[in-house]
């Protein structure tokens, strides 16, 4: 498993590799927001949080049409099926690298994108908190997506289509945390629930994955 | 005699072609008695006005709506438990059906909400919650059509059903979570008398009935048309191996 | 370790392709798939590697012995010729030997990105694959594809030398001659019955 991980690390960080482009996605949206809803600082610092988890998630939705795409098209996929790995670890592991490359990254800049949408000072670490918790589900959820369309020609949009609706109870709970830990308001429920969903989707969708990778082989 | 023996394409069709013409009958004469009776024949609610009486098409649609996903979910299981064909062929032939159903709902929705809440939509949790589910439809029905292998798309989909449905229940707790809602409870249920009086209970019921009936009667005839599209495909395919 | 098919039927795409196959291939011993395009060599190497289930019958192997290997090889273009290697040693948990970039004449080209080597360096770096992950039963599909005739000498060296002679033993789907002590293998004579639906999922419709 440590062996597809550092493949995965290394090919995303390498030319090409797309490692990046998640996160300058993630700045452009940013930027847009305001130029949209126009520059008071209060309508802002109000949204922030939100659209910057609405943000994050739409970014971890770029680079997951190529978790497996990649080692279908070039027959990586088969020769990795029959090494002594299962299916359900390989698909752990490229959630883990994706979550690495994507989550990760996403979570660290979401701080500095936080000063452009002018959030107050408590708002920070709440938002920084939720999206660590949540963008782990998010990889997770978003893997499975990519293993049930692998077989299928362009299939990113029919991925999107497929994960977005499974990503609402993670960006609920993980926005309203944000939001509800701003203002000082009870976070747990929400906090308690995010870290849930994080950590049974965590358990369970690398067997659905594996499954359907399984049968996107045949 | 198993239950099993109906998962038989040709003995699935052979039963379930003349029930077929009784439930469209039963599924109109149902919902234009109680449409007329519901919209005609009873009084005004008091507290709703003559608003009320779309429940006569949102409940029954709403209802479907939600139980067409888990008459799919239950199909979706057997087909992968069991691989009976027509279990998967009747999930994918129920899904077109529950989403507009689900449409239905979100639209009947839509223009009670309008005299009473004075807004076309709101992020209400029920209504919400319908929005959610109408996704989940749309995605499971785009998977079907994206699949060309009928068996491949039928482990897929089945699959997507199950996950899928596990995450529709937590968005449903999130959405409540995350608002309370304008909503009034549950129109149905056991006790009557605390939801709605019986002048109103009675022709929603035969709706409700009607909508069952209606899609029933839809399921087995789409159920039907997959079968056939299948034994077309595979007497096709038979006929190009012969001349090859 | 030999590797046994007792009637077995495989179906590509649900349409049965070859029915009633029983072989026996025993240690060090090569065996040579022959028949016309689309007679089911690809369909049933894929079967015996276990990517895909077959319509009836058995094959018996020790499990996790089987290394299958088609003209797609999974080699990464921005990784060197040694990472890629190394990754496939690492992922089957097995030592990695620096002899196998000069069973497969790469040691010279060990550091270069795979993606700017010739299509017949590709090759040879694909086949290197599995000299490295050390599976005993070898299921190949066409792999002299591209290489020139002194690499498919060395191949073969490697494979009857190396592979073979150390108690390994192959199946091979290929038209050109390898030089191996081989019997072949005409799956012609196994063609499914068109007019028969077999087990495959049509069956059920007609």
């Amino acid at each position: 498993m440590k062996a597809l991980l550092l493949r995965d690390l290394r090919l995303a960080v390498r030319a090409g590799g797309g490692f990046g482009l998640s996160l300058a996605f993630f700045l452009i949206v940013t930027v847009l927001v305001p130029f949209a809803v126009g520059p008071e600082a209060d309508t802002l610092s109000r949204i922030g949080p939100g659209v910057l988890w609405v943000g994050a998630l739409l970014a971890t939705l770029l680079s997951l049409d190529r978790q497996f795409a990649l080692d279908h098209e070039d027959g990586a996929l088969p020769l990795i099926a029959t090494s002594p790995l299962p299916l359900e670890a390989v698909a752990l592991a490229k959630a883990v690298a994706h979550w690495l490359t994507t989550g990760l990254p996403l979570t660290l800049a979401a701080a500095p994108l936080g000063i452009l949408l002018n959030l107050e000072g408590a708002s920070f670490p709440w938002l920084v908190l939720t999206l660590a918790l949540g963008t782990p589900a998010l990889s997770v959820i978003g893997t499975f997506g990519a293993a049930l369309t692998v077989g299928i020609k362009r299939g990113g949009l029919l991925l999107s289509l497929l994960v977005l609706p499974l990503y609402v109870p993670t960006l609920i709970f993980g926005a309203e945390a944000a939001r509800r830990g701003a203002m000082g308001l009870e976070v747990a429920t929400p906090l308690l629930m995010l870290a849930g969903i994080t950590l049974g989707a965590l358990a369970l969708l690398p067997f659905a994955a594996g499954a359907v990778l399984r049968i996107n082989l045949r | 005699m198993s239950i099993w023996e109906y998962a038989n394409p040709k003995k699935f069709i052979a039963t379930t072609a003349p029930v077929i013409p009784w439930a469209f009958g039963g599924a109109i004469l149902c919902i234009v008695v109680g449409l007329i009776w519901g919209f005609f024949l009873t009084p005004d609610a008091d507290r709703f006005g003559s608003t009320v009486k779309i429940i006569y098409l949102h409940v029954p649609s709403a209802m479907i709506a939600i139980n067409g996903w888990i008459m799919m979910l239950v199909a979706s299981l057997i087909w992968l438990i069991r691989r009976h064909h027509v279990s998967a062929l009747a999930a994918k032939a129920a899904a077109p059906v529950g989403m507009v159903m689900t449409l239905i709902a979100l639209w009947t929705g839509a223009v009670w909400g309008q005299p009473m809440w004075g807004t076309w939509w709101a992020w209400d949790p029920r209504l919400t919650s319908f929005l959610i589910l109408f996704l989940f439809y749309l995605g499971y029905v785009a998977l079907w059509e994206a699949i060309p292998d009928p068996d491949q798309a039928a482990d897929l989909t089945s699959v997507l059903c199950l996950v899928g449905s596990v995450f529709a229940l937590l968005s449903r707790y999130a959405v409540y979570f995350w608002n309370q809602g304008l909503h009034q409870g549950a129109t149905l249920s056991m006790d009557s008398e605390q939801h709605i009086a019986d002048v109103f209970w009675v022709p929603l019921v035969v709706c409700i009935a009607g909508f069952i009936l209606l899609f029933v009667a839809l399921v087995l005839m789409r159920t039907g048309t997959e079968i056939r599209l299948r034994r077309l495909r595979a007497l096709e395919r038979q006929a190009q191996r012969a001349a090859a | 370790m030999s590797l046994r098919v007792e009637g077995l039927s495989v179906a590509r795409g649900g349409v049965p392709v070859l029915d009633g196959l029983s072989f026996t291939v025993e240690p060090g011993q090569a065996l040579v798939l022959r028949g016309p395009n689309g007679a089911g060599k690809t369909t049933l190497l894929r079967v015996l590697a276990g990517l895909a289930p077959p319509l009836a019958g058995r094959v018996e192997m020790p499990p996790e012995s089987a290394a299958y290997a088609s003209h797609a090889d999974g080699i990464k273009a921005t990784l060197s010729v040694r990472e890629n290697l190394r990754f496939w040693a690492d992922l089957y948990a097995r030592p990695w030997a620096e002899g196998v970039l000069d069973d497969f004449d790469l040691r010279s080209l060990a550091h270069r990105p795979a993606g700017t080597l010739s299509a017949g360096q590709s090759r040879r770096l694909g086949l290197a694959r599995l000299g490295v992950i050390g599976r005993p039963i070898l299921l190949l599909d066409e792999p002299t594809v591209s290489l020139d005739a002194a690499s498919v000498a060395r191949f073969a060296g490697w494979l009857r030398e190396r592979h073979l002679a150390s108690g390994g033993l192959a199946v091979i789907a290929t038209h050109v001659p390898l030089g191996l002590d081989a019997p072949e293998f005409d799956l012609s004579r196994f063609r499914a019955d068109p007019m028969v639906a077999g087990q495959g999922s049509d069956a059920a419709f007609l």
